[in-house]
C-alpha cells in the first residue's frame, strides 16, 4: 500500500465522517468506545470548557479504543507529541495499566499529566439478602474459606476493580492473594446484575456506577475506599472507619502530550483548573456520584509517578508481572 | 390507564413539527448509514452525537435525532445484503441468506418490502414491550449467570448445522474457524494478551466489523472481479414493482416468531441483535414446512431475521435503561448520549424520570412509523442501485468499506486485516464453506469463553455447575435437540424422497 494512498484515505475519512472542523478546535480523545468512563471525561470537559468560555468552539470528541487505552497511548507518544490543542481522558485504569506495562512497553514519563478534577469512590457492595452486614462480616468469610466467596467487577484481572479487592485483604492481613476468587466483567453495570442475580457473592466497584442500584436497595453497600464519607452518601461508612486502611479513588483527569511548551501546559491546568471550579462541574459531580478530588500539574505528575510506584508493588507481590 | 397516560406525556413532549422534522432527517441518514458496509448503527450514532450538540439540541431533540439514526440504521442493515450480498451491519448478515437469492431472481424489490414490512413490526412490538412490561423484564437479566450465558451460546451454535451450506461438517469448521480468531487479544480471566505477536492493535482481538466487511463485501468484489459479474444480482431485470401481499400475508407467523425471540435474545444483555436474527432464522428454518427452500431465496427466510434483528434492537433498550448495561454497541452509544445529557439510566430511571423515558418510547414509535411510510415507496429508489453499472457499483462499495474500517479505529492496519479477510472469504466461497458461522464465532466466541472460565472460577472447577438451573438445563435440551434434529431429520426425509410440493413456494 503506497503512502499517497494511504494519506488521501486518511484524508477522506476524517473529511467525510469526522466534519470539516477547525484547524485551531482543541480535540479530546477519549481512548475507549462511546460510554465509558475516559467518553464520560471528555464530554462534561469538552462541554464545561466551552460553556465557561475557555473554548470558543466545540471540543471535538474522538473515541480511540483499543488495548485499553494503549492504542491512544501510543498514538499520542508517536504521532502527536507536540499537539497543542490535543488533551487525552485518563483515569486511574490508565497508571494501572502503565503500572503494568500493558502499554507495549511505553512508560508514564513519556506525556505530561494535566490533572486531575474529581474522583469516583471505590465501594464494596452486596446483594440485598447477603448474610454480610459490615466489612468484617466478608472479609472474616474470605479469611475462612476464600472458595466460597466470589467478588464481581467490571475489570478483567488485574485491573483496577481487582486490585481493590486485593489491596483489601492485603491490608486485612491477608496475602494469600492467589486464592480470592474474582471474575472480571464488562464493566460495572453487568459485575452488579452478577452480584443481584446472586452468581458472585460480592463486588467492588466505583460509586457512579453503582449508585443507582444503591439507592433501589437491589444493593447494599458495606465500605466506600474514600478519605471521608461521601457527601449524599453519609450512611456509607469507610473503609478506614471500619479499620483497613484502603483509600481506592478511580480519579478523572486528562494528560498531554510530551512535546508542548512550558506555556501551552500552563494553558491546559488552568483551563482544567477551572472546570474544576465551575458550578457546572459540581452539579456533574453531584449527579454521577463523584467526589471532590483536584489535582493539577506539577502536583499531579509527582502524584501519578507515586501511584504508578505503589501498582507496581501491588502487582508483583500478586504476581501480574515479573 | 397508566400507560396511555404516560404515553400521551411522551408524545407532548416528542411531537413537534421541529422533533418531526429531526425525526424524518434522522431516519433518512440512519438508512444510509446503515446500508453502507461497515458503516452500521453504533457508528452511525456515535458520529452524530457531536453534530447534535454542536446543533445546540435540547434533550429531547437530541434523543429523537439520534433514536431515528439508530432506528434507521437497522432498518437500512437490510438493504446492501438484499442487493448485493454485503451486509451493511452485522445483524444483517442473516438477511443475506436468504434475501440475496431472492435479489438474484429478480425479487430484489419484494425482498426489500417484505424486510421492510418485518423490520417494522418487529420494532413495533418491541416497543410496546418496552412500554408494558420494561420494570418487569429488567429482572430477566438477574437470572442470567455465566452457566446460563454459555448455554445460551452453545444452542446458538448447535444449530448452526445447515447454515448456507448443507454439509454440517464444513459449518462446524467455519464455527471453528471463527472460534479461533475470537481467541486472539486480552484474556479477561487472566489478564494475558494472547496471539497477538506484541502487536499492540491485536491487545483488544478483532473487531467483528473488520471479519464481516471483509469476508463479505471484499469477498464479493474478489468473486465479482473472477466471474465477471456473472453469478451477481446486478444488472438483473427486475419484474414489475408491486406491493407483495400474497408473500406479506405468508409470511405473518414468521414475523410474529421472529419478534418473539429477537425479543428475547434483545432482553439479555449478553445476547444481542445478532444473536436475535440468527435464533430467529434457525427457528424459522426448523419449524417451517418449506426447510428445503431456505437459503434459496424464500420469503420466510428474509422475514424471521429481519424482524428478530429490529425486536432485538428494541428489547436491548430496556438492560439499558433499567440496569445501565449496554447489550450492544449500538445501546453502549445510546447510553453515551444519555449519559452526556447527565441522565444515568438505572433501576430508578422510570420512576425518577418518566419524561425522559417515555419521550423516548414515543421517539422511536415516530421514528418506526416514519421509517415504514419511508421505507415502501423507497424501495424503487434502492433497487436502482443494481441498475447502476458494475464499474461504478463496486469500487464505490470498495471505497466505502475502506472509509467505514478506517473510521472505527483510524489505524491503517484494520485496513489491512479486512483485506486478508476478503481473501479469506474467497477461499471460503471457493470451497463452499458458509462465512456465517466464522462471523458468529467472532462475535460470540469471548463471551462463550469468557462466560465458560467465569462459571469454573465460581464453582472451583466443578463443571456440573453448567447444568445446575432450570434455565441452563432448558437452553442445554434446546441446544442437543437442535444439534441432532437435522440429522435425525435429513435421514428420514431421505427415504422416501421428498416430493415436490412447495406448490406455494414460486408464484
Amino acid at each position: 500500500m503506497t503512502t499517497p494512498f494511504t494519506a488521501a484515505l486518511r484524508a477522506g475519512a476524517f473529511m467525510a465522517l469526522m466534519g470539516a472542523t477547525a484547524a485551531s478546535a482543541a480535540e479530546c480523545i477519549a481512548p475507549a468506545n462511546p460510554g465509558g468512563g475516559w467518553d464520560f471525561t471528555c464530554r462534561q470537559i469538552g462541554r464545561i470548557l466551552q460553556e465557561i468560555g475557555v473554548e470558543k468552539n466545540l471540543v471535538q470528541v474522538t473515541n480511540m479504543a483499543g488495548a485499553g487505552g494503549g492504542v491512544a497511548y501510543t498514538h499520542v507518544v508517536s504521532q502527536r507529541n507536540t499537539d497543542p490543542e490535543l488533551i487525552v481522558a485518563a483515569s486511574s485504569a490508565t497508571t494501572t495499566r502503565l503500572a503494568q506495562n500493558a502499554y507495549a512497553g511505553m512508560t508514564a514519563d513519556q506525556v505530561r499529566w494535566v490533572g486531575a478534577i474529581g474522583g469516583d469512590p471505590g465501594v464494596i457492595v452486596v446483594g440485598k439478602d447477603s448474610p454480610f452486614q459490615s466489612l468484617a462480616d466478608l472479609i472474616a468469610a474470605v479469611k475462612a474459606d476464600p472458595s466460597k466467596v466470589a467478588f464481581a467487577g467490571g475489570s478483567a484481572v488485574g485491573g483496577f476493580d481487582h486490585l481493590k479487592v486485593l489491596m483489601m485483604m492485603a491490608r486485612a492481613g491477608f496475602d494469600n492473594a492467589r486464592a480470592v476468587k474474582y471474575i472480571g466483567l464488562d464493566g460495572g453495570a453487568d459485575a452488579i446484575t452478577q452480584t443481584v442475580g446472586g452468581f458472585a457473592q460480592a463486588m467492588t466497584g466505583d460509586l457512579s456506577e453503582i449508585q443507582g442500584f444503591i439507592r433501589s436497595g437491589d444493593v447494599r453497600p458495606l465500605a466506600v475506599l474514600a478519605e471521608s464519607r461521601v457527601a449524599g452518601f453519609e450512611d456509607i461508612p469507610t473503609a478506614k472507619e471500619q479499620g483497613i486502611n484502603l483509600v481506592a479513588m478511580n480519579w478523572r483527569g486528562l494528560y498531554a502530550p510530551k512535546g508542548i511548551s512550558d506555556a501551552e501546559f500552563a494553558r491546559w491546568t488552568e483551563a482544567l483548573q477551572k472546570v474544576g471550579d465551575s458550578d457546572q462541574w459540581k452539579q456533574v459531580m453531584a449527579e454521577n456520584g463523584l467526589a471532590p478530588y483536584t489535582l493539577t500539574g506539577a502536583e499531579f505528575e509527582s502524584w501519578v509517578a507515586d501511584n504508578i510506584a505503589e501498582i507496581r508493588a501491588i502487582s508483583r507481590e500478586i504476581g501480574i508481572i515479573q | 390507564m397508566d400507560i396511555l397516560s404516560n404515553l400521551a406525556l411522551g408524545f407532548s413532549i416528542a411531537l413537534s413539527p421541529w422533533t418531526l422534522l429531526l425525526a424524518l432527517v434522522g431516519c433518512f441518514v440512519g438508512t444510509v448509514i446503515g446500508l453502507l458496509p461497515g458503516l452500521g448503527p453504533s457508528n452511525g450514532v456515535a458520529l452524530l452525537i457531536p453534530i447534535s450538540f454542536s446543533m445546540g439540541l435540547d434533550a429531547v431533540s437530541a434523543l429523537v435525532l439520534l433514536t431515528s439514526v439508530y432506528y434507521g440504521a437497522m432498518y437500512g442493515g437490510r438493504i446492501s445484503s438484499i442487493l448485493l450480498n454485503i451486509p451493511g451491519d452485522e445483524p444483517a448478515m442473516m438477511t443475506t441468506l436468504d434475501g440475496y437469492p431472492m435479489a438474484k431472481q429478480g425479487r430484489a424489490a419484494d425482498a426489500l418490502v417484505i424486510s421492510g414490512v418485518a423490520s417494522f413490526y418487529g420494532a413495533l412490538m418491541a416497543t410496546i414491550g418496552l412500554m408494558l412490561l420494561a420494570p418487569a423484564l429488567s429482572r430477566v437479566a438477574f437470572h442470567f449467570g455465566p452457566a446460563e450465558y454459555f448455554a445460551l451460546y452453545m444452542l446458538a451454535f448447535c444449530t448452526l448445522g445447515g447454515v448456507g451450506s448443507n454439509n454440517q461438517a464444513k459449518a462446524a469448521l467455519a464455527a471453528a474457524l471463527g472460534l479461533g480468531i475470537a481467541m486472539i487479544g486480552l484474556d479477561k480471566t487472566t489478564g494475558m494478551p494472547r496471539f497477538t505477536f506484541g502487536e499492540l492493535h491485536l491487545m483488544d482481538g478483532i473487531d467483528f466489523l473488520v471479519a464481516i466487511v471483509g469476508l463479505f463485501a471484499v469477498a464479493e468484489v474478489f468473486h465479482f472481479i473472477e466471474s465477471h459479474g456473472k453469478d451477481s444480482a446486478i444488472g438483473v431485470k427486475l419484474g414489475r414493482i408491486s406491493i407483495p401481499w400474497r408473500d406479506l400475508g405468508r409470511t405473518q407467523g414468521a414475523m410474529a416468531r421472529g419478534t418473539g425471540i429477537g425479543f428475547v435474545a434483545g432482553i439479555l444483555p449478553g445476547a444481542g441483535a445478532s444473536l436475535g436474527s440468527f435464533l430467529a432464522y434457525m427457528a424459522e428454518k426448523s419449524v417451517s414446512r418449506n426447510r428445503a427452500n431456505f437459503g434459496k431465496g424464500t420469503p420466510e427466510g428474509v422475514a424471521a431475521p429481519e424482524a428478530g434483528n429490529n425486536a432485538a434492537a428494541g428489547g436491548a433498550l430496556i438492560p439499558m435503561l433499567t440496569l445501565g448495561v449496554p447489550g450492544s454497541g449500538t445501546t453502549a452509544v445510546l447510553l453515551a448520549l444519555l449519559l452526556t445529557l447527565n441522565i444515568t439510566p438505572g433501576p430508578l430511571l422510570f420512576t425518577e424520570k418518566p419524561d425522559v423515558v417515555w419521550s423516548l418510547i414515543a421517539a422511536l414509535l415516530i421514528a418506526n412509523v416514519m421509517l415504514l411510510v419511508m421505507n415502501v415507496p423507497m424501495v424503487k429508489v434502492f433497487v436502482r442501485i443494481l441498475g447502476v453499472p458494475s464499474w461504478i457499483l463496486l469500487p464505490g462499495v470498495t471505497m466505502v468499506a475502506f472509509v467505514g474500517i478506517f473510521a472505527l479505529t483510524g489505524s491503517s492496519f484494520d485496513m489491512l486485516l479486512m483485506v486478508a479477510f476478503g481473501l479469506l472469504g474467497w477461499i471460503c466461497r471457493k470451497l463452499d464453506i458458509p462465512t456465517v458461522p466464522i462471523i458468529l464465532g467472532i462475535l460470540l466466541g469471548n463471551a462463550m469463553e469468557d462466560n465458560l472460565r467465569r462459571a469454573m472460577v465460581l464453582s472451583n472447577g466443578d463443571w456440573t455447575y453448567l447444568f445446575q438451573s432450570s434455565i441452563s438445563i432448558g437452553l442445554w435440551t434446546a441446544a442437543v435437540l437442535g444439534f441432532l434434529a437435522p440429522m435425525v431429520l435429513r435421514r428420514f426425509l431421505k427415504k422416501p424422497p421428498m416430493p415436490a410440493t412447495d406448490s406455494f413456494d414460486r408464484d
